[in-house]
């Protein structure tokens, strides 16, 4: 951006600087440690200036809001036009508990809905199963057929709200179990808006809710992508997600490569496929964490839209803009929360929450400050939607476009990223691809060091986690508990014993042959297969059996 | 030389969230005990199998799902329909503190919160595995 007249003033009065008022300023008060990090241990300057920015054309890499490479935003007025979608992560218990909690939030001004499932659904598994022991309800909603998905949104009009389900392997049983409860209601697929989150690359690599083994599992994700292409438009046939790898343990820049690396590999196979990039690519949406670092943070979302948008246009051939659009999702850091004095909590999601707004966020999830402990309650999810309100309406960040966007450091910042995120692409392009990389353990046990380091970095105290390695009080946790009751249990598996004695036993079995029959041939989509088998009352824990059978199940490389 | 103390660590119950599980068995590697990590979606059977097959000290269970209670006790049951009551089990996770006496009374010798230091952990294990070597 400058002259080379100009950088070398700067040069010359940066070494006056130093020399003179820096240098008496740190004989009269050293500074408090030999070197500043970010949280991803990320070693940071004592001061940035334009000399940080001068090796590349600043201008070529910022872009105006809306045009390519999208860095300060995929929209030309961000939040003047439209605020981001404030959207809960919730469920637990039955269905009706979970319909009664979405019913809350509404009515306490959110603006989209996500659910949550509980271990069992999210492993393909009916709430009577032997392996569910336990787990009914405890992380999430059961929901074992399309009788608990109709109770789910029941009184909600699904054509009006968007709504993302975080399901990852049984993805396609559980989007057909919404499609056929919109059809009851009437709301034609075609007007559906919503997110499934099918992002099975980053199961195996970080939230171990898989099933299958990758090759199959991908297979299963092509076939959203084309049936979504075709029969719902609006809705989003992924979202790629870095959210859970960096909970796992992954730095900032881990979490961005990683997650772009899948959402690459995503693409290179749906071109396999034969889909037209274009076809399926403006569906492809993003989901990322928003971690204690302010600028850290931001600098990964401005980063991970400017990748994308090159490598979807240059290395793919995408020609629609829209094809080039990295849309995201954001929460706030689950693994930041404390069960120390978990009020505190309201501060950190607060700052992690800003992060997100201040990196360009579509839509957005904050955390309640009891969920070190459980599920949260009502009045904790409740603070948590505020926060968001007052971030939108009363911080004023929602006024201008990337109102940090040429700041030095955090320019600086975006570069670095995005560099970190080249390098690992190309040792993941060493191993062979992604799923090569999978199998070998590699982006597993770089997430394991990572999390180690972090741990014992605490336990050094060389990071201070206030309320638990300093600022430490004795006390006695005050949350109130929210438990999933016997009732609810007691409910479901009615329900589900009701189902498979009251269903038409001969329909029910032809659905699971012909599903059967499109797993054992690749040329066949399984989508409207396991849509009919639902609209046969087949339960996912049947349904995911005939894949399971037909697919095998995977078997992780185990490490630490 | 001192038998190293031998830990099971595992993973009960469909939960896969396996960050903190790892740090534990790699914080106890580095404190020189022999871990044996089970991966996930372990049985309680299965989990009380490998312990008196891999003749550990003990075995530290991890549950971040909310299922403890259902996983955590049936351990230390059949453990004792084993015969194989010495060996020492603790466990951690996301755990309401109304959880914990419970917890304790079924037989788990030590329960650990988000938050605990590593080393509160190791000494833990190390007091476990000395006891019983003695």
């Amino acid at each position: 951006m400058s002259e080379p007249d100009d950088s070398r003033d700067l040069e010359a009065r940066l070494r006056k600087w130093e020399a003179t008022t820096l240098k008496e300023a740190l004989r009269a008060l050293p500074e408090r440690r030999g070197e500043f990090v970010t949280t991803s241990s990320r070693p940071v300057k004592r001061l940035y200036t334009p000399l940080d920015l001068r090796n590349k054309p600043f201008e070529e890499r910022l872009g105006e809001p809306g045009e390519f490479p999208y860095t300060r935003g995929i929209h030309p007025t961000m939040y003047r036009g439209r605020l981001w979608t404030m959207r809960m992560f919730a469920g637990y218990g039955s269905a009706e508990d979970t319909n009664k909690r979405f019913k809350y939030l509404i009515s306490h001004g959110e603006t989209g809905l996500s659910v949550a499932f509980d271990m069992p659904t999210l492993y393909g598994y009916d709430t009577d199963a032997p392996p569910a022991k336990g787990e009914f309800g405890t992380c999430g909603v059961a929901v074992s057929s399309l009788d608990d998905m109709e109770i789910l949104f029941r009184g909600i009009d699904v054509g009006k709200i968007s709504t993302s389900m975080t399901i990852n392997a049984p993805a396609d049983v559980i989007w057909a179990m919404y499609l056929g409860m919109a059809e009851k209601q009437g709301v034609p697929m075609t007007s559906l808006r919503g997110t499934i989150q099918n992002d099975i690359l980053k199961e195996y690599e970080a939230q171990k809710e898989w099933i299958f083994p990758p090759e199959a599992s991908m297979r299963l994700v092509v076939d959203t992508f084309a049936f979504g292409a075709k029969e719902v438009p609006q809705w989003n046939t992924i979202s790629i997600s870095g959210y859970h790898i960096r909970e796992a343990g992954a730095t900032a820049g881990q979490e961005l490569a990683f997650t772009l690396a899948n959402g690459m590999e995503y693409v290179r196979w749906g071109v396999d496929r034969g889909l037209n990039v274009d076809a399926f690519a403006p569906r492809l949406s993003f989901f990322f964490n928003a971690h204690n670092d302010l600028f850290e943070e931001i600098a990964k979302y401005r980063a991970a839209r400017r990748i994308w948008a090159r490598e979807m246009r240059d290395t793919f051939g995408a020609k629609n803009p829209r094809s080039w659009l990295l849309r995201t999702h954001a929460q706030t850091a689950g693994v930041s929360l404390t069960a120390q004095q978990p009020e505190v909590n309201i501060v950190r999601t607060t700052i992690q929450a800003l992060a997100a707004v201040l990196g360009g966020t579509q839509s957005l999830h904050t955390n309640s400050y009891d969920e070190a402990y459980q599920v949260p309650n009502e009045k904790a999810v409740r603070i948590a939607l505020r926060t968001q309100q007052i971030l939108a309406h009363e911080s004023g960040v929602a006024n201008t476009v990337d109102p940090l966007g040429g700041s030095y450091y955090l320019e600086a910042l975006t570069d670095e990223l995005e560099e970190e995120a080249y390098r690992y692409f190309d040792r993941i392009q060493e191993f062979g691809g992604v799923i090569a990389a999978i199998r070998k353990g590699f982006i597993q046990q770089e997430i394991a060091n990572s999390a180690y380091r972090y741990q014992r970095e605490i336990e050094d105290k060389q990071r201070i986690i206030v309320g638990v390695n300093d600022f430490v009080v004795d006390e006695q946790s005050e949350v109130e508990p929210l438990r999933v009751t016997q009732a609810s249990l007691n409910a479901q598996l009615g329900r589900l014993a009701r189902l498979r004695r009251m269903r038409d036993r001969k329909k029910w079995e032809a659905s699971l042959d012909r599903l059967r029959k499109a797993c054992e041939d690749e040329d066949v989509n399984t989508m409207p297969r396991i849509l009919d088998a639902v609209r046969a009352r087949a339960t996912l824990g049947e349904i995911c059996d005939v894949m399971r059978e037909c697919f095998g199940v995977w078997e992780e490389p185990l490490l630490y | 030389m001192a038998k190293k103390i031998r830990v099971l660590m595992a993973k009960p119950g469909l939960d896969g969230h396996d960050r903190g599980v790892k740090v534990i068995a790699r914080a106890l590697r580095d404190a020189g005990m022999e871990v044996i990590y089970t991966g996930l979606r372990q049985s309680p059977e299965d989990i009380v199998e490998a312990a008196i097959q891999e003749d550990v000290d003990a075995i530290g269970l991890s549950c971040l799902s909310g299922a403890h209670m259902a996983l955590f006790p049936e351990v230390v049951q059949l453990l004792r329909k084993r015969h194989a009551s010495d060996i020492v089990v603790a466990g951690g996770g996301i755990i309401p503190e109304e959880d914990i006496p419970k917890l304790r009374k079924a037989g788990i010798k030590a329960v650990f919160g988000p938050g605990t230091p590593l080393r509160d952990i190791v000494a833990f294990f190390e007091k476990a595995g000395s006891a019983k070597g003695a």
